[in-house]
């Protein structure tokens, strides 16, 4: 029954480790990407141009609603299909990347929202230009409302990346599941998979919320995780 | 796009066929996710130490993982322990384990949100703690946690897409399966993310709108 | 600090119905009440009155059992409130016993506080229910009655988003004196309310006190309220009880210099 053998765990220690840092690769450069298409989608539905709002709009709902390991699929199969070869990590990164852009294009969104209209206002009348109102005024006061929203989702990127061993890309959970297929033992890979998750998001997630609350308190305002 | 037209004719019986069974897995998943949520909630919440961290423990850790994980690791490894679940079982029981621990810190927070000053009332009025939180507390917190509920139960539409990696014939597989065949990628994947986006954006949304409305106006509150 | 052990029981002819005996509250470094007496005798209607953070709202909360005692005990009509006897010494008491004790004494808040989601009959009828077990039937009866006296019948089946400030508060006093409690607690009841309205709510209050036998205790802001309806007044600075008196003297000549500055300015400010 409960028959965990030491030696294998140890075995495949090495191996697994090693893919962990495929995982945090694919997890870091999966984000950036995210974050900086989040960005573009968040802008580009405040432009004045009706139908560009419109079709961003309805193309961040569709992916936010649809599964990502079906998107990442769909970019991997399409691409033959049309006679573009993509290799399962540009596939990856392009599916991860689309797919968070569109929950980061809501955080930035709400952030922007966050902003009172007032601020805006006394920007227009103080004549400044566009590029100094976002730098200077608006996005410093809207960095408390996204930094909760951008934390969890460096978390929940970095618990997707398993969705890209189906593809091929050689990251933590394929490292498991080959171990698993090679040596017929699944027990300690999946467990230490596991533990190897939560010895990551866990800390991070901690960490995110001691930062949220350095931020408010720093921002003078309240702590917005209570001690439980 | 003829061509489009003829490959659904062909096909749809098995997109259908796939999606009743992505929608039973929801469903199954839903439900267990909705108790387990209100369980693990109320024992984070005791003031009772063990029973607190059990429920710390069990979201800690199932919101710790992936779900891919766990669907594995409760396919595979499991049965090493004994208790081995045909792949349907397995499926959306992961599906609910994990959702659940999402949902339980939605239904802590729509709790938390009610103002204190219902509680101290009820405590004036001498109400015993349970039917405090039944009649005054809870469904306050309802009304207030529906929303987020909403989009959890579209996240948990799109997770049941991963029992398709053990094998449960869902719409994820089907399309796989099609995919291989026919490798027409842009029509089969294409066809699965609009059934997908169907679902979340035209049954489950507003479904949870039309929550929303009937619970507010039983409880008429605004 | 008298040294002196509390007793179990209050005896003699003349017990209080409330007694704070050496009542000390802290939160943190800051002590709110500071080894507190206070003796409040049957029927008597005692006015709180002091700047806020001198402890004033801390006493009726305590008495409500809504916050902890550090030190000292409450007695209720000669008995421990949140402690009881073992082994002739006084322990925390049990969630049962202050179950039975909370059941003597009703609280008024400043924000109402009325359950959103039922009309202004249920919100009545809840705790005769809910707690004391009353059918259904008695509980409408009792409440009906209540509401009639506080003159909002025709408006027990609305909800509270319907009522205005004025009229949830006096639905929130019926609902307390459904309890039938013989203490009621008033923690400003009035300071949430528009000016125009204050004065539905200070009638009630004075109906109470002339027609019925409650003790009463109440923290407020209205001063000439305060001095036409209360027995005694006490005025809180930090933590203690600076002065009581009757309404006139403590009104008309205070003997200490803070109430006289206190009142002052609360004066000055109308």
């Amino acid at each position: 029954m409960f028959d965990w053998k030491w030696n294998f765990t140890f075995e495949i220690l090495p191996r697994l480790l090693e893919a962990t840092l495929k995982t945090l690769l694919a997890a870091g450069f999966g984000y950036l990407i995210a974050l900086i298409l989040g960005l573009a989608f968040a802008l580009a539905q405040r432009t004045p141009f009706r139908l560009l709002t419109h079709i961003v709009r309805e193309f961040v709902e569709f992916v936010r609603s649809t599964p990502l390991v079906l998107q990442i699929f769909f970019v991997f199969y399409v691409g033959p299909q049309f006679g573009i070869r993509l290799s399962p990590w540009t596939s990856g990164m392009i599916a991860i990347g689309l797919h968070y852009a569109s929950y980061l294009s809501e955080v930035y969104r709400a952030g922007l929202d966050s902003v009172p209209k007032g601020q805006w206002e006394a920007c227009i009348a103080l004549n400044l230009s566009v590029k100094r109102t976002y730098y200077k005024i608006i996005i410093p006061q809207a960095i408390p409302t996204v930094i909760p929203g951008f934390g969890n989702y460096l978390v929940a990127i970095f618990k997707d990346t398993p969705m890209l061993s189906v593809i091929g890309v050689t990251e933590l959970f394929h490292a498991a599941t080959s171990i698993g297929a090679e040596t017929y033992r699944f027990l300690e890979p999946y467990t230490l998979v596991g533990l190897i998750f939560l010895a990551i998001s866990l800390p991070t997630a901690m960490f995110i919320r001691r930062f949220e609350d350095w931020m408010r308190a720093s921002l003078g305002m309240k702590k917005l995780y209570a001690k439980d | 796009m003829q061509s489009y037209v003829e490959f659904l004719q062909t096909y749809a019986p098995r997109f259908v066929d796939g999606t009743l069974v992505t929608l039973q897995q929801a469903g199954l998943g839903t439900i267990l996710a909705v108790v387990i949520a209100l369980v693990m909630a109320f024992m984070k919440m005791s003031s009772f130490f063990p029973v607190r961290w059990v429920g710390i423990v069990y979201i800690e850790i199932f919101r710790g993982t992936s779900l891919l994980v766990q669907m594995y690791w409760i396919f595979f490894v499991l049965p090493l322990f004994g208790l081995t679940l045909n792949k349907f079982t397995a499926g959306f029981l992961a599906v609910g384990l994990n959702l659940g621990a999402y949902g339980a810190e939605l239904v802590r927070g729509g709790i938390q949100s009610v103002p204190r000053g219902q509680y101290e009332a009820a405590i004036a009025l001498n109400l015993p703690p349970f039917k405090r939180m039944r009649r005054i507390i809870f469904p306050q917190a309802l009304l207030n946690m529906l929303p987020p509920w909403g989009n959890l139960l579209i996240e948990l539409l799109k997770s049941t897409a991963l029992v398709a990696l053990i094998s449960v014939t869902d719409l994820m597989f089907e399309s796989k399966m099609i995919n291989s065949t026919t490798l027409l990628s842009a029509q089969t994947f294409g066809t699965a993310l609009i059934i997908y986006y169907l679902i979340a954006r035209f049954i489950l949304t507003p479904g949870m709108r039309g929550l929303e409305k009937r619970l507010s106006r039983k409880l008429s509150i605004g | 600090m008298s040294s002196e052990k509390f007793p179990l029981v209050l005896r003699g002819d003349d017990v209080p119905m409330v007694r704070f005996d050496r009542v000390t509250k802290r939160y943190g470094d800051l002590t709110v009440l500071d080894s507190l007496d206070l003796d409040v005798r049957t029927n008597e209607m005692v006015a709180i009155i002091g700047p806020s953070g001198s402890g004033k709202t801390t006493v009726l909360r305590m008495l409500m059992t809504l916050e902890l005692i550090d030190e000292g005990v409450i007695y209720v009509d000669g008995k421990p409130l949140t402690h009881m006897g073992k082994d002739g010494q006084l322990v925390r008491a049990r969630k049962s016993y202050l179950r039975k004790m909370r059941s003597n004494i009703g609280m008024v808040f400043q924000q109402f506080n009325l359950f959103p989601h039922m009309t202004a009959l249920d919100n009545c009828m809840e705790a005769p229910v809910q707690s004391l077990g009353l059918s259904k039937d008695e509980a409408r009866q009792r409440s009906v009655e209540l509401l009639q006296m506080v003159g909002l019948e025709d408006k027990m089946n609305q909800y509270p988003a319907r009522l205005s400030g004025g009229q949830q508060q006096r639905v929130a006093i019926a609902r307390a004196l459904a309890m039938r409690p013989k203490i009621m607690l008033f923690d400003e009841v009035t300071s949430a309310l528009d000016p125009e309205v204050i004065g539905e709510v200070t009638n009630v209050i004075r109906k109470l006190n002339n027609e019925y036998n409650l003790t009463m205790l109440m923290v407020t802001h209205q001063m000439g309220f305060a001095r036409e309806i209360s027995d005694r007044v006490c005025f809180f600075y930090e933590g203690k009880i600076a002065e009581q008196g009757p309404p006139d003297q403590l009104f008309g000549a205070p003997q200490n210099e803070r109430t006289e500055a206190f009142l002052s300015a609360v004066l000055a400010a109308d």
